[in-house]
């Protein structure tokens, strides 16, 4: 049993310079055989792992992760929360990990940093007034909470935005869900690896799969830099990587891999204690804990696996910006990234079983999957190991792509993916 | 961020370009025969290779004329750069 954290434990271990704290999680050699493998080590991936020794009983688990944990989009989002979607299907989803989020500080016993901070939609023109307005009537008749706020409400809200008529990107309103916020997301794959690990989770790192083996229509193992490991139960949760794997077992999936960008400047003072997200123009900010502003730019518009991204993205990020928050143009920034987001042709995720039994895939979260890291591993779980989908990811099927039956949320999502 | 040499107007910044996604995708002959799974395959399912993958390019703010390109994904190498109709290289698997 591993200790519990809390303010006895920081104060005992204080006495001690901090020199004694148990490692968190094991560093185990795979074994040969297991009941269900995770492939990637991601939040997602680990999430799934603990609600599937949690609340299904599954034991004997292995999570896979190529690098190390939480090295792909994990570490690299802007860790922005919300659930204001437009569709149903999606409002069930999302609100369903937002509530799981509410809790998860006390769930891992591991401090995510979860702050419902709220989160900021602004209207720069009429359509996007109406579309908002209308996002926000479907997310109250969901049960979800969101507000309209005019221009005015929205410069009391935060006073740093420029609400000038006279602007590029004026603001003509925006919506206001105060639940969402933001959490800590390298604490988020570190709680969840933890609470994984002490359940018996095999969490085996720097082991990237090189292939699927099948038989006939189900899957009989993987190939693997540290050997063939057996199993007949496989969770994909690869993001930006899932055709590569997909491709593995013959599989083809609608998705096109993407890289997108954020960047942080240097720590400041408290300037701004929301999250504004100005989804027409790709650009999104909010301050970390360490005083950073937190910047998310959009994609790039082609396929490519680099992890960096162009820099006339973030050029038209940053032009908005300034334009939004004057006080910002002095600002330096310290670091910029990409990580390679997955897009599905609806923006919408697939948490799905597949033709090939025994293969489940969780991908196509696109450039919004931190949010629903805790729901997305809760139903992938659910649907490892039952066989069968939860109600709350039924529509988020594979299959949608041949009825037709699609969960449209480009735009609607309160983002221009 | 990278250059593409146009075939009509040569080398530019990428950034001039817009990407039309996987090449050589044949649009139906007969779209009333096709069955849900060939619609699904044609309109939605994706090669999205990490490597040497086909595409089309448009030289959007320029000639606005469309073309074809090899590229690695893995790096953003472009390695040949041909015409709409003309045949794909065969050097590249």
């Amino acid at each position: 049993m591993k200790n519990k954290y809390s303010v006895f434990s920081l104060i005992k271990n204080a006495m001690s310079q901090h020199e004694n704290w148990q490692q968190a999680w094991g560093n185990p050699e795979p074994k040969k055989e297991y009941d269900a493998i995770i492939v990637g080590g991601g939040g997602h991936g680990l999430a799934t792992a603990y609600y599937l020794a949690k609340k299904h009983n599954l034991k004997n688990i292995a999570v896979l992760e190529k690098g190390w944990i939480g090295g792909g989009n994990t570490g690299r989002n802007t860790t922005i929360i919300r659930s204001n979607y437009l569709w149903d299907a999606s409002a069930g989803l999302y609100d369903h990990a937002l509530k799981l989020w509410e809790n998860l500080s006390q769930e891992l016993n591991y401090n995510v940093m979860f702050s419902q901070r709220g989160v900021m939609n602004l209207a720069h023109n009429l359509q996007d007034v109406r579309d908002l307005k209308r996002r926000t009537h479907a997310n109250r008749l969901n049960g979800i909470d969101a507000v309209w706020l005019n221009t005015e409400e929205v410069k009391k809200f935060c006073p740093i935005i420029n609400t000038s008529p006279d602007i590029r990107y004026p603001v003509l309103g925006g919506t206001l869900q105060r639940r969402a916020g933001t959490a800590r997301h390298d604490a988020v794959a570190w709680g969840y690896a933890r609470g994984a690990s002490e359940m018996g989770v095999d969490i085996i790192q720097n082991c990237e799969v090189k292939g699927i083996k099948r038989n006939g229509d189900r899957v009989e193992g993987l190939e693997t830099t540290k050997g063939f490991i057996k199993t007949n139960k496989i969770g994909v949760v690869a993001a930006g990587h899932s055709s590569v794997i997909a491709n593995m077992a013959g599989l083809k999936l609608p998705l096109e891999s993407k890289p997108l960008q954020a960047l942080v400047s240097e720590p400041v003072k408290p300037i701004i204690d929301t999250v504004v997200m100005s989804n027409a123009v790709h650009a999104y900010v909010s301050q970390s804990d360490k005083g950073e502003l937190v910047i998310g730019a959009g994609t790039d518009s082609y396929v490519s696996y680099t992890q960096r991204g162009s820099h006339n993205i973030v050029e038209e990020t940053l032009k908005a910006i300034l334009e939004l928050y004057p006080i910002f143009s002095r600002m330096k920034m310290l670091r910029q990234w990409g990580g390679i987001v997955d897009i599905c042709p609806d923006a919408s995720p697939i948490i799905s079983k597949t033709n090939i039994k025994g293969l489940y895939f969780n991908c196509g979260w696109g450039t919004g999957g931190f949010k629903a890291t805790p729901g997305s591993g809760d139903l992938f779980a659910h649907t490892i190991a039952n066989d069968e989908p939860h109600k709350l990811n039924a529509a988020f099927n594979l299959n949608r792509f041949v009825s037709g039956d699609l969960v449209d949320e480009h735009g609607a999502a309160a983002v221009a993916h | 961020m990278f250059l593409i040499n146009c075939p009509f107007c040569g080398e530019r910044d990428q950034s001039e370009f817009s990407s039309g996604g996987e090449a050589h995708i044949v649009r139906p002959k007969q779209p009333t025969e096709l069955s849900d799974d060939e619609w699904a395959e044609y309109l939605f399912m994706r090669k999205n290779i990490k490597g040497i993958q086909f595409e089309r390019w448009n030289h959007v703010h320029g000639c606005r004329k469309w073309f074809n390109v090899v590229r690695d994904t893995s790096n953003d190498k472009i390695l040949s750069v041909y015409k709409m109709g003309e045949k794909p290289p065969v050097n590249y698997k």
